[in-house]
């Protein structure tokens, strides 16, 4: 048997309400206001960070060096030329000798990525493969896809032991109907006409990929606990599973007003949802949208009781502020081009031979344990920290990322240049020993104390644009619920 | 054995430029001003000093490397020349490299300057230089400040002695107002008018719990000393100042990488003070010292400093603070002279400028500021951030 081991999801603490947006620009559009609110990235997170987060939701206790591979699906990766399934895998410290690869241009590459893990270890040229999907997308100001697209992410190991849900077939249909694209020099996506989306695309080749996967496995409508596949338009997304013979109470939650649009991750976020109401025995039927869509048939096992404390999408939809201002997300995306003052604008040059050297230390947030005395330290030394010990070249790895920790002291800081200031940074005195300081997100001063729990959460640091660097690190926030 | 350099060396002769935003000098001419002043007090010509120290910390955004700058603006004559860098307390290394060649017996007359341009970066606060603490660090330090770094001592030291923020602040406030008061006594300072308890409490944040007058000025400025072997001091002037220690301590890096410390003081301050101590023959410096200079960068650095160099029992500084004991009539005046709060701090400037005050103060030329009857003077010079930095503590005497 061969399907989804473990799961993962992640959504991003702030959200913002469309009447926000619809607030500051919907002058320039006025038929363009949709209900609810989506999820926003913080100025410091991107589709590999929230991939990263759905990864470690995902990976809880298992063991690192089970993983055999890590596939990551999105169309905004931070880079089109170094690897970005490679930074996951050195992110979370995973063993050098695993395949790795990024899945892209495409809104179905999520589950395109999932039927390839699938592949991968139904061929046995891998085990236990992590298939990561996030997406940050960004629709142009005052247009319809601003207020569409949200930001998320989602990720589950494919394996052959613990199996959760079993893939049970797969069908595919791919057709080169543009109706979203985006060139090489775009930073925003571009759409034709929805009516026209609405009627040839989407209402048409989900139900064509539904349709023709239960004709191949002789399976009905009825034979699924939950349809699931992603939301373009509310009505739309409701006419499509009851043409198709499925009873509202069969259909997935689209979250659409809750998250938005999240691209290549949204079908699998969607999936982590019915995971998590999922029984053993049920069936699942999850599709995807763009340029045609895949259908997979997932059948849950007596082992989805195991899988219950991810914080999954339940509670990270739970978890949330709401940005409160336009201006704020458009400084977080950098639609506005503000004055950063000179501070702002000193960026140091990045190192590629050091950050190759010390990348255990930067992107795995690994330090090291003495031996001698088990002193857990970072950043790593040679030199024991502890005074009493001082054993020289006795050090083993030690990864403090999946580690909580107790703040030890803090500050919100004006001087220093952030995108949203303050900046609040302070040292955490880790679990199981060692301590270091890091930048504070997803928080205010009003909310800290000493001696408050936190957690550590990989973000962007710095974009160095002059030299077309992002550059990655982690930073504490308080524990998300 | 090793003997110390106690009564081993004099200062003859000091030299300050006024410090603050000095839009229309460069760090040449603030080096000439120091410098110039400091050979005309000491009686000295050019051509009698045997090596020369220059203490600089951010070269990149004014002099440059190395000590060729200094030698060739004052156009010393091919001496041996020095650049030394230890962030804040550049300006005391400078000395201390001049005071222990003197005491080494190599030279009989050495100079020690120290010189910061601030003010050409274009924007406020220090240089946002990324690297400074390397380009391995760099990597995983937080988007941090000075201001931020020693704000996070406010928060451990409020929460270590149980002390709620307004209490603490006000005790913070405090301090900052003697310093004014002293500050605007004197011409050479920069920041030069009184501020009330309640204008410092109200104040704009910077780093919580650290407001706009919790924060030393960010200036230009220079200072200069000669230093002579003890027994040639009296051929030079009846006055001169003797340096009874002068110590340094650099942190271990344990303050960082271990567990134990508290953020709530600053190791090195104790280590080094203790050292100073020992070889100025200090037994107890509450009664002992009759001034000091300390590195108040920021409020609450002079709040702990008290304590690390062992005058407030450990969580009784506030007690003594408020109790005036280091106002400039109190038991031991602190920061005469407006100290780097008022005075101003560029970089490496401020160790040789708590020096110059001392040094005026043994003389009876303080002005308004004259302490009675100053006996032993201390200045204490701190580099770095706390869990990471090196501090100097200098005793000097009649």
């Amino acid at each position: 048997m061969i399907g989804i081991t473990s799961y993962g999801a992640y959504i991003p603490f702030y959200r913002m309400n469309r009447m926000t947006i619809y607030g500051a620009l919907g002058w320039l559009n006025p038929a363009s206001l949709l209900p609810g609110e989506k999820a926003v990235a913080n100025y410091d997170e991107d589709s590999l960070t929230m991939a990263v987060a759905s990864a470690m939701d995902c990976l809880g206790g298992i063991e690192r060096n089970k993983i055999g591979g890590v596939f990551f699906a999105t169309t905004t990766a931070p880079y089109r030329e170094r690897q970005n399934a490679g930074i996951i895998a050195t992110v979370l410290d995973l063993r050098p000798d695993i395949r790795t690869s990024d899945f892209t241009a495409s809104a179905k590459a999520g589950t395109g990525a999932f039927i390839s893990a699938y592949d991968a270890v139904t061929s046995g040229s891998a085990d236990n493969v992590l298939v990561c999907a996030a997406d940050c997308r960004l629709g142009k100001p005052a247009g319809y896809l601003e207020e569409v697209y949200g930001d998320g992410g989602a990720a589950f190991l494919m394996g052959d032991s613990g199996v959760i849900a079993s893939v049970e077939g797969t069908h595919s249909v791919s057709y080169d109907f543009v109706d979203h694209w985006r060139a090489d020099e775009d930073r925003y996506n571009r759409a034709w006409e929805d009516r026209w989306i609405r009627d040839e695309g989407y209402g048409r080749f989900i139900s064509e990929a539904i349709s023709g996967l239960l004709r191949k496995y002789k399976l009905a409508p009825k034979d699924f606990a939950k349809v699931v596949y992603p939301c373009q338009y509310i009505r739309a997304h409701a006419d499509i599973g009851k043409n198709l013979g499925f009873a509202p109470n069969q259909i997935q939650d689209h979250m659409f007003t809750a998250t938005g649009h999240t691209g290549t991750a949204y079908p699998l976020m969607m999936l982590v949802a019915a995971l998590e109401d999922a029984k053993p025995g049920d069936r699942i039927l999850v599709a995807s949208y763009g340029n045609g869509g895949d259908a997979l048939v997932l059948q849950v096992t007596e082992e989805i009781q195991k899988a219950r404390d991810r914080r999954g999408i339940r509670k990270h939809l739970a978890s949330k502020k709401d940005l409160g201002s336009y201006e704020k997300y458009a400084t977080f995306r950098n639609i506005l081009g503000i004055d950063t003052g000179g501070r702002g604008e000193e960026v140091a040059s990045t190192q590629m031979s050091t950050l190759w050297r010390e990348r255990k230390m930067v992107l795995a947030l690994c330090g090291s344990k003495c031996r001698r005395c088990g002193t857990p330290q970072y950043p790593p030394q040679q030199i024991c920290a502890n005074p009493k010990c001082g054993a020289v070249d006795e050090m083993d790895d030690y990864r403090f990322a999946d580690r909580r920790g107790a703040l030890f002291t803090y500050t919100s800081d004006l001087l220093a240049f952030s995108l949203s200031p303050p900046a609040i940074y302070g040292f955490v005195d880790f679990e199981g020993g060692g301590r270091w300081f890091f930048d504070l997100n997803d928080c205010d001063l009003e909310s800290l104390s000493v001696g408050m729990p936190v957690e550590l959460s990989f973000r962007r640091k710095y974009h160095d644009v002059a030299r077309g660097i992002h550059g990655y690190y982690w930073k504490a926030i308080p524990v998300r619920a | 054995m090793a003997e110390g350099i106690k009564d081993k060396v004099a200062i003859i002769g000091m030299g300050c430029t006024k410090f603050g935003e000095l839009w229309d000098k460069g760090p040449e001419n603030l080096m000439v001003e120091a410098f110039q002043e400091a050979i005309e007090d000491a009686g000295i010509e050019k051509k009698d000093i045997g090596a020369a120290w220059c203490g600089t910390c951010y070269d990149e955004v004014s002099v440059g490397k190395s000590a060729i700058p200094m030698a060739a603006t004052l156009k010393l004559p091919f001496i041996p020349a020095t650049r030394v860098e230890n962030f804040c307390a550049t300006g005391s290394e400078a000395l201390r490299g001049a005071c222990y060649a003197v005491a080494s017996g190599a030279y009989d007359i050495c100079l020690a300057l120290g010189v910061e341009k601030l003010k050409d970066i274009g924007y406020g606060g220090l240089p946002q230089n990324e690297v400074q603490w390397g380009t391995r660090f760099r990597l995983v330090f937080p988007n941090l400040t000075p201001p931020g770094a020693f704000a996070m001592m406010g928060t451990r030291y409020f929460a270590q002695h149980g002390i709620n923020p307004q209490d603490g602040k006000h005790a913070l406030a405090r301090i900052t107002v003697k310093s004014h008061r002293n500050g605007a006594k004197n011409p050479k300072a920069h920041l030069r008018r009184e501020v009330t308890i309640e204008e410092v409490m109200n104040a704009p944040i910077v780093a919580w719990p650290l407001g706009l007058f919790d924060c030393c000025g960010v200036s230009d400025g220079a200072a200069a000393a000669i230093v002579v072997r003890a027994d040639l001091a009296k051929k030079f002037r009846p006055d001169p100042v003797y340096v009874k220690s002068l110590q340094i301590a650099a942190s271990s890096g344990e303050e960082m990488a271990y567990t134990e410390w508290d953020y709530a003081h600053v190791e090195t301050t104790a280590r080094a003070s203790q050292r100073a101590y020992r070889e100025a023959g200090i037994k107890n410096p509450r009664e002992e010292i009759s001034m000091m200079e300390v590195h108040d960068c920021f409020s609450i650095t002079e709040l702990v400093t008290y304590e690390d160099l062992g005058i407030s029992p450990r969580g009784m500084a506030k007690e003594d603070v408020e109790a005036g004991f280091f106002d400039l009539d109190g038991k031991l005046p602190c920061q005469p002279d407006g100290g780097l709060k008022c005075f101003g701090h560029p970089i490496g400037a401020s160790g040789l400028r708590m020096m110059y005050e001392m040094y005026k103060q043994f003389q009876g030329k303080a002005g308004p500021r004259q302490i009675k009857n100053p006996r032993l003077g201390l200045t204490h010079n701190m580099g770095g951030i706390p869990p990471v930095n090196v501090v100097s503590v200098c005793i000097v005497g009649l």
